[in-house]
């Protein structure tokens, strides 16, 4: 697949638009075209938040996404909104350690990841986000493992590059779960 | 050349007023366009300019109305309800010659609205936002490269034609981040103007800043020499971009983040062998007549795709001189239209030249 068009949606503070970030700055080390859509609206602050993000090698029209063909959910209204709107053939990753249903549609790739669980058990709660895009770098191939860790360098603040080596445990954990 | 770097809409836009030699913003928070604020309360006291956050987006505009009348490049950002607020101020600036950028992230209207991207404020720019006989130039950026280069383009306009000028983005524009080449750095021309407010030194004449006339026949005059210039601009400056059109049987005409959603249904439409093409305004104001009239005796029809109930169609139409039909896609609210929506006013407009 040339072209990733990837939603990643869940409550605010679940480090999506994060997520979504280091996605596009690993694109930007690529060199490929990029663009990365946030929701802005007051879900930011626990409600439903979301980004989008599309990886290309062609000029990119729209940034928005209307049949995305990677998703990645984190909570169940998350799960009710998108799973309908992934591309057939698609690839959905859900966060099975707090989205307790199956996936109805029988038509994409579904990964179930106790993302939020494995994430404790590394005793670093708040990066399931990064568990997640772990399996789906392993799993898209959408950037390479060399670019992802470019790009995980860029988006996080300097205050932060203390857990840049955390961050990267948890992509790892995520790669080789799916492995399993 | 700069390298390619990373950035939000709001963010491209303020580096690129300050690499434009902005050293003055005044400004007043609201979504989706506080970024802009935000990045300029931390450079610009760093690069020795001035950032304001003023009382009251009214305030605000005059802040820049005072800055401008000195000379320096300045700028003001806001949203829909906080560019009614500042309208005007943007008359006076007009009726002043001044020139100035203001940024407008548009969200859903009319009133508070939502804040959702919109381009409801289309008749607002285009008309002349605040009383009088005036126009401002409108320029209507379709990605974040977009947003630097056009505040750049902003500035020059302003200048070169002594009046403000208004970058009109939307909510999707402002949030989005884009890989961006920044701009290099304009070297500022330096030469006193001949019309700027900066102390005389009791060397030369005053200059004055002024936009009250009290004789009709000064008045008058002056807004007639402004609307040669008004002409010149319309004959000189006007912006847009051509997409698939060499074959084009409908025309799309779109700007903005809904010209983006477009050239996906463009795309798509032709896969199922429908020949579409768009003309994607950039300066709206002037309106790229002259395109779209020559296009107009190409294609069969035209779609106006917008997030207003239909305010550039009318612009369409006039610039057209209704030789063809005009057939309307809009979402309004925050909503956005999407490729099905535009691909099913695409297969309505093939339909009715059967």
């Amino acid at each position: 697949m040339a072209d990733h068009q990837i939603i990643i949606a869940g409550f605010g503070g679940q480090g999506l638009l994060f997520s979504g970030k280091v996605l596009a700055y690993a694109g930007l080390a690529e060199n490929r075209q990029l663009s990365w859509l946030p929701s802005y609206g007051p879900e930011m602050r626990g409600g439903t938040a979301n980004c989008t993000v599309i990886l290309s090698d062609e000029p990119i029209g729209s940034p928005i996404v209307d049949h995305p063909n990677v998703v990645m959910v984190m909570n169940n209204p998350s799960l009710d909104k998108y799973e309908n709107m992934v591309a057939p053939g698609g690839k959905l990753f859900v966060d099975s350690a707090l989205i307790s249903r199956k996936v109805e549609r029988d038509d994409i790739d579904v990964y179930y990841i106790p993302a939020t669980q494995l994430a404790k058990e590394m005793g670093a709660p708040t990066l399931a986000n990064m568990i997640l895009l772990g399996a789906i770098v392993k799993e898209t191939g959408c950037v390479s493992d060399e670019h992802l860790d470019e790009g995980l360098r860029h988006a996080v603040p300097a205050r932060h590059a203390d857990l840049i080596d955390l961050n990267i445990k948890a992509l790892e954990l995520g790669k080789n779960y799916t492995q399993a | 050349m700069q390298e390619k770097v990373l950035m939000k809409g709001n963010e491209a836009l303020a580096e690129a007023a300050i690499l434009a030699g902005c050293r003055h913003y005044f400004g007043y928070p609201i979504t989706p366009q506080t970024e802009v604020a935000a990045y300029m309360s931390k450079k610009m006291p760093k690069i020795g300019g001035v950032f304001l956050q003023a009382e009251s987006e009214i305030a605000a505009i005059n802040m820049v109305y005072g800055v401008a009348a000195t000379g320096k490049r300045c700028m003001t950002s806001s949203s829909s309800p906080g560019i009614a607020l500042k309208c005007e101020g943007i008359s006076y600036l007009a009726g002043s010659d001044l020139p100035a950028l203001i940024v407008n992230v548009q969200r859903g209207g009319p009133g508070l609205g939502g804040i959702q991207p919109s381009q409801s404020d289309y008749f607002l720019a285009t008309r002349g936002p605040g009383h009088g006989d005036f126009h401002v130039i409108v320029l209507a950026p379709a990605s974040v490269q977009e947003m630097a280069d056009m505040t750049l383009k902003g500035f020059e306009l302003a200048d070169k034609y002594r009046m403000p000028c208004m970058l009109l983005a939307d909510g999707t524009m402002g949030q989005m981040m884009e890989p961006v080449v920044l701009p290099d750095p304009v070297e500022i021309d330096t030469t006193p103007k001949d019309w700027a407010v900066t102390g005389t030194e009791c060397k030369r004449e005053h200059h004055i800043v002024n936009s009250l006339y009290l004789s009709p026949k000064k008045l008058e005059d002056i807004n007639l020499e402004r609307f040669e210039r008004y002409k010149q601009i319309e004959e000189n400056e006007c912006l847009w971009e051509e997409f698939m059109m060499e074959d084009a049987e409908i025309c799309i005409v779109s700007c903005g983040i809904t010209a983006r959603v477009s050239r996906n249904a463009i795309l798509e439409a032709r896969k199922q062998g429908i020949k579409v093409g768009m003309i994607r305004p950039i300066t709206l104001w002037p309106f790229p007549k002259k395109a779209l009239l020559s296009a107009a005796d190409k294609v069969k029809s035209f779609i106006s795709v917008e997030l207003n109930m239909g305010q550039m169609k009318e612009d369409i139409e006039l610039a057209i001189r209704c030789k063809k039909p005009v057939y309307g896609c809009t979402r309004v609210g925050g909503m956005i239209t999407t490729v099905d929506d535009i691909l099913a006013s695409i297969k309505e407009a093939a339909k009715g030249e059967e």
